[in-house]
């Protein structure tokens, strides 16, 4: 449609700009600039050895923060586009299903920082000469953390669309195009939201872990917080530890306030109805953009555009119908036998070329002695979720029932989760060092230093999600002590509890890493473990003994999710669920 | 009143012996629909009154072009259907709106499909908002508005498009009484003062006054399969009122059918296998429709209209509740009245021991699917068997749906009548515990088929 002259466009009181408009314009042209400038410098020409400036000057984190933020953005972009076709792949394509859901089980078990080792090499050789190699591996480790959760998300969510809602979709005549983008896509959302930001909490900490790479030997430290924070150990400077410290925790804070409060805010429009008694989420963010009458109008042309997007291929007509079914395309019956077998031939053999790789490069009896290792870390992983889970399940209750309380405290929950546990490690070595601790005990609750939030968290928005009624019922049945903990109270939250739980596991198995070799200055702790074997593989860069490492932590963590958390999973969802 | 008696000319809908099937897991095929005929002519309201999974809201799918027919002809405007049409438009019991849109956003949606240009997309989303009397709450989302008014909603999104038919799929089963009251009325000013362009309405629906209060002409569809039973015009203008005679004659008439159907349909079938669709019925309900039939003013015979008053049930759970006694032979139906048998009479004058013995006869002896499992928990060495076994053998006859509801069901019934008793989280059926007390020292000897305990229950000759 033709536009109006554009200075008529401005003298109209529409788009003349209000005082929403002076908050949220300077806002936007600043982060666009900021993009603009990081983004320039990830793409300097750079060669293999060279050192990259870095020193431990404070001054020098805000910029720091913006590289390592931008790694953040850009992974969280890439996992976006990932999660949008392979998800959607997986739940249309029905003979795809078979092979993408699997290999996506596989992935997520695979301990994200093996994929920095492997895959660091192949993408420096990508852009030879230029930092952009590097960056993309640092990038590719930190979508690694995200991609995996968020396309079972949407997976999990075309699944589910209401049958009515796709009837309605085909009655008013969408095509399938239109009806993704519409219709799919919007009842997806609020899943998706919640699980980007939960992926990127969890981000943090590879944004740490990723960016001081060890090459064949060599060290690669991109500027960002995490070389810095690697500087400061090499160095053994505190100071510097508290200024990363600080550094980390306003990141965390940007990424919540401009990101993911005006998103969770938003997407609470594609929720299907209010619970009862359920708090609308808010962001002044959010607000001020749809306040704001300068800003409307500059986005009213990309949402114009959007909407053109969506349209696009509309159905197809035939006289007055739109050809919905007639000779549909339905494979013979032979089909399905031969795709399974075909997929289990694939999977036989590559486990044979697996086996036998390993068993050339590093023999069998290593594959025995790292397998009793990955009993070592299940068993680290196994007490210490236990442990945590006694003293957070009590605390959790405590809070949860307490509504004032725990609006203020789970935000501060969420926050743990988010910070990277990984700055902590220093203090735990100079302490271990300094007390003559047991280093295979004192190393493991680093392991879930920074996971045990996510149980915390769960148990205290499940506790404050028990209905009144059960409550009051409860207490005129009398049910006090353990009779009401048993009852009523553990029953009730378990739901979230194992939630919380598996989260907390995964983390834990991906933090043992690093948590099982840890260092300060000279000083160098390991413990045995699963975890401490890859670490030294890759610290060696000794190819089959990482690939061996990782196959087994991927064995034990998915033995571990198919025979514990899937089943208690079911169960929750099956028999304890509220309502 | 009928907008036009010029029926001549070609149908709006034409449907000639349309049959459905599904497939069940095991590839064995379902019949849901078989020879149906069907004719919307212009200018006419059809209600289709059938019991819950009758097939009915099928063949309303079929009619929207949502899912082929396997056999016969579907055609609109004389032409084969192959896929929603532009003329046709629904109204669905959920109301199917989409919550992240507005009211206006949600109403313009069919049309932003067919690339309406977006003025006079705008232009008539308002016009059709304003016709249902929505005019105000167009900015709204579905979740702000009451259930009325969300269905409300469902009939501007419909007929925004303009629509030749529309076709209602139990709107009004989702809101209460007051409002659907309202709803109907409003729609029926629409219809009868020409201010809509539809010519023709199908309504689904399984309360008989509201097909009664609406519809031209009513078709009863019987289930299993699916077929029109029987088709009774109404000729009464106009608002009709429920209260006159001509309008209770029209209701009687169709309670009377509507439970017909549930007796030729039993007739027809050959003897009852396991497949049986067990009907919807809770003992509890069971038991004191039972007493309300004994007591008076009914004393054991009770016309079908005057009870669904007493009781004040829906139709839908009235005529389960109907279908059960006569299966169980605790009542017969004849002519739109319901007698108790004898042992419909020994049943309510029992006190709740002997009562849970004779539903336990008459379950044994009418039920083949509990008989059945008795038997299979009786041979078992454990007097245990997994659900599944049983949802497996549903699952010949029934979709997987209607296996697990009748399953269900038969446990109810079960468990009321201590035939079988059920583990929800071990997902097992057994015997009830006392009696496994008793077996305690003959634990060791298998037993075999003919334990004593069958003797114990088995029906005494009649």
């Amino acid at each position: 449609m033709p536009l109006p002259p554009t200075r008529a466009i401005f003298a109209s009181p529409e788009f003349r700009p209000n005082a929403w408009d002076a908050a949220l314009v300077p806002l936007i042209f600043l982060l666009l600039t900021l993009l603009a400038y990081g983004g320039s410098q990830m793409t300097t020409p750079y060669d293999v050895g060279t050192q990259l400036p870095l020193s431990l000057d404070p001054a020098n984190l805000p910029y720091y923060l913006l590289r390592s933020a931008l790694r953040m953005a850009a992974a969280l972009a890439c996992s976006l586009l990932f999660t949008l076709v392979y998800a959607t792949l997986a739940a249309k394509v029905k003979p795809l299903e078979k092979i993408l859901i699997p290999i996506l089980d596989i992935l997520q078990s695979i301990p994200i920082l093996g994929f920095l080792s492997i895959t660091v090499t192949g993408f420096i050789a990508l852009f030879p000469g230029n930092l952009l190699g590097v960056e993309c591996a640092a990038i590719f480790a930190i979508f690694t953390s995200q991609a995996w959760n968020m396309a079972f998300s949407l997976y999990g969510s075309l699944q589910t669309v209401p049958n009515d809602l796709i009837e309605a979709s085909k009655v008013f005549h969408l095509s399938p195009w239109q009806r993704f983008w519409r219709l799919e896509l919007p009842w997806a959302v609020p899943g998706l939201v919640w699980n980007t930001m939960m992926s990127v909490s969890g981000g943090w900490f590879f944004v740490v872990a990723s960016e001081a790479i060890s090459v064949s030997g060599q060290n690669i430290m991109l500027p960002g917080v995490g070389s810095y924070i690697a500087l400061a150990i090499a160095d053994k400077n505190l100071g510097a530890i508290g200024w990363a410290i600080l550094t980390v925790l306003a990141g965390i804070l940007i990424y919540d306030q401009l990101m993911f409060r005006p998103l969770v805010a938003w997407a609470d429009k594609f929720k299907f109805d209010y619970m009862p008694g359920e708090q609308i989420p808010e962001s002044w963010l959010l607000t001020l953009m749809q306040r704001a009458r300068f800003f409307g109008f500059l986005v009213a042309l990309p949402s114009r555009l959007w909407d053109r997007f969506t349209g696009l291929i509309p159905r197809r007509r035939e006289g007055m119908f739109i050809r919905l079914h007639g000779p549909v395309f339905t494979p013979p019956a032979w089909f399905d036998p031969a795709w399974n077998t075909v997929l289990l031939a694939a999977a036989g053999i590559a486990l044979v070329k697996v086996a036998l790789f390993v068993h050339a490069s590093v023999g069998m009896a290593e594959v025995g002695r790292v397998l009793l290792y990955g009993l070592a870390t299940t068993l680290r992983v196994s007490v210490l979720i236990a442990l945590a889970s006694v003293i957070w399940v009590p605390i959790g209750v405590w809070i949860g029932t307490r509504p004032r309380i725990a609006q203020n405290l789970q935000a501060v929950a969420q926050f743990l989760a988010a910070f990277p546990a990984n700055l902590m490690f220093p203090v735990a070595v100079m302490l271990i060092v300094h007390f003559h601790l047991n280093v295979d005990v004192w190393t493991s609750p680093l392991m879930i230093l920074g996971t045990q939030w996510y149980i915390l968290f769960n148990v205290i928005a499940g506790a404050s999600a028990l209905p009144q009624d059960l409550k009051d019922a409860a207490g005129t049945l009398g049910l006090k002590g353990w009779l009401r903990w048993k009852r009523f109270i553990l029953p009730a939250i378990f739901p979230s509890y194992i939630t919380g739980a598996i989260t907390a596991s995964g983390g834990s198995w991906n933090a043992s890493i690093v948590s099982e070799l840890v260092s300060w200055g000279n000083t160098q702790l390991e413990a045995v473990g699963l975890g401490s074997y890859i670490a030294k593989a890759t610290a060696d860069g000794d190819f089959p003994r990482i690939a061996l490492g990782i196959a087994v932590m991927c064995l034990f963590v998915m033995a571990f999710n198919r025979l514990l958390w899937r089943r208690l999973y079911t169960l929750a969802a099956d028999r304890l669920r509220l309502s | 009143m009928n907008h036009a008696a010029n029926g001549s000319g070609i149908a709006l809908l034409d449907l000639k012996g349309v049959k459905k099937t599904f497939r069940t897991p095991d590839r064995k095929e379902r019949t849901v629909l078989e020879g149906v005929d069907f004719r919307l002519a212009e200018g006419e309201i059809v209600a289709l009154l059938g019991k819950s999974g009758s097939g009915k809201s099928t063949l309303l799918r079929i009619m929207a072009g949502l899912i082929p027919a396997n056999g016969g002809q579907v055609l609109y405007r004389g032409q084969p259907m192959i896929g929603p049409a532009r003329g046709i438009s629904m109204v669905f019991q959920s109301f199917a709106l989409f919550p992240w849109l507005t009211v206006q956003e949600n109403v313009e949606l069919g049309l932003e499909a067919l690339g309406v240009h977006r003025d006079e997309r705008e232009d008539r989303a308002k016009e059709a908002i304003e016709l249902i009397g929505l005019d105000g709450f167009e900015g709204a989302y579905p979740k702000e508005l009451s259930g009325g008014m969300r269905q409300r909603v469902g009939f501007a999104r419909a007929l925004v498009m303009r629509p030749d038919v529309m076709l209602l799929d139990e709107p009004f089963s989702a809101l209460d009484v007051l409002t659907s009251e309202t709803l109907r009325a409003d729609l029926l000013e629409l219809w009868d003062e020409r201010r809509i362009p539809t010519k023709g309405i199908l309504l689904v629906s399984h309360n008989i006054e509201e097909a009664v209060s609406m519809a031209d002409r009513i078709l009863v569809f019987s289930s299993d399969p699916g077929r029109v039973r029987a088709e009774i015009p109404v000729g009464l203008p106009r608002p009709r009122d429920p209260e006159s005679a001509a309008f209770r004659q029209i209701v009687d008439e169709v309670y009377g059918l509507m439970t017909a159907s549930v007796r030729a349909g039993a007739a027809a079938a050959e003897p009852m296998t396991i497949g049986y669709r067990i009907p919807d019925a809770q003992p509890g309900k069971i038991a004191s429709l039972l007493e309300t039939v004994a007591e008076p003013p009914f004393n054991g015979r009770a016309d079908l209209p005057a009870l669904a008053e007493a009781t004040e049930l829906p139709d839908d759970s009235l005529f389960h509740l109907f279908e059960a006694l006569r299966a169980l032979g605790f009542a017969r139906l004849a002519a739109g009245d319901i007698f108790l048998t004898p042992s419909g009479h020994a049943f309510v004058e029992a006190e709740n021991d002997q009562r849970k013995q004779i539903f336990a006869e008459h379950l044994l002896r009418s039920i083949p699917l509990a008989a059945h499992i008795r038997r299979v928990l009786d041979e078992r060495r454990g007097h245990r068997a997994p659900e599944d076994r049983f949802l497996q053998e549903l699952q010949d006859y029934l979709t997987d749906d209607e296996a697990e509801r009748v399953l269900e069901v038969v446990i109810s019934w079960g468990r009321y009548a201590e035939l079988f008793d059920y583990d929800y989280n071990a997902g097992m059926l057994m015997l009830p515990e006392d009696e496994d007390d008793d077996e305690e020292d003959g634990e060791d000897t298998p037993r075999s088929a003919e334990s004593p305990r069958r003797e114990d229950v088995s029906p005494p000759a009649e």
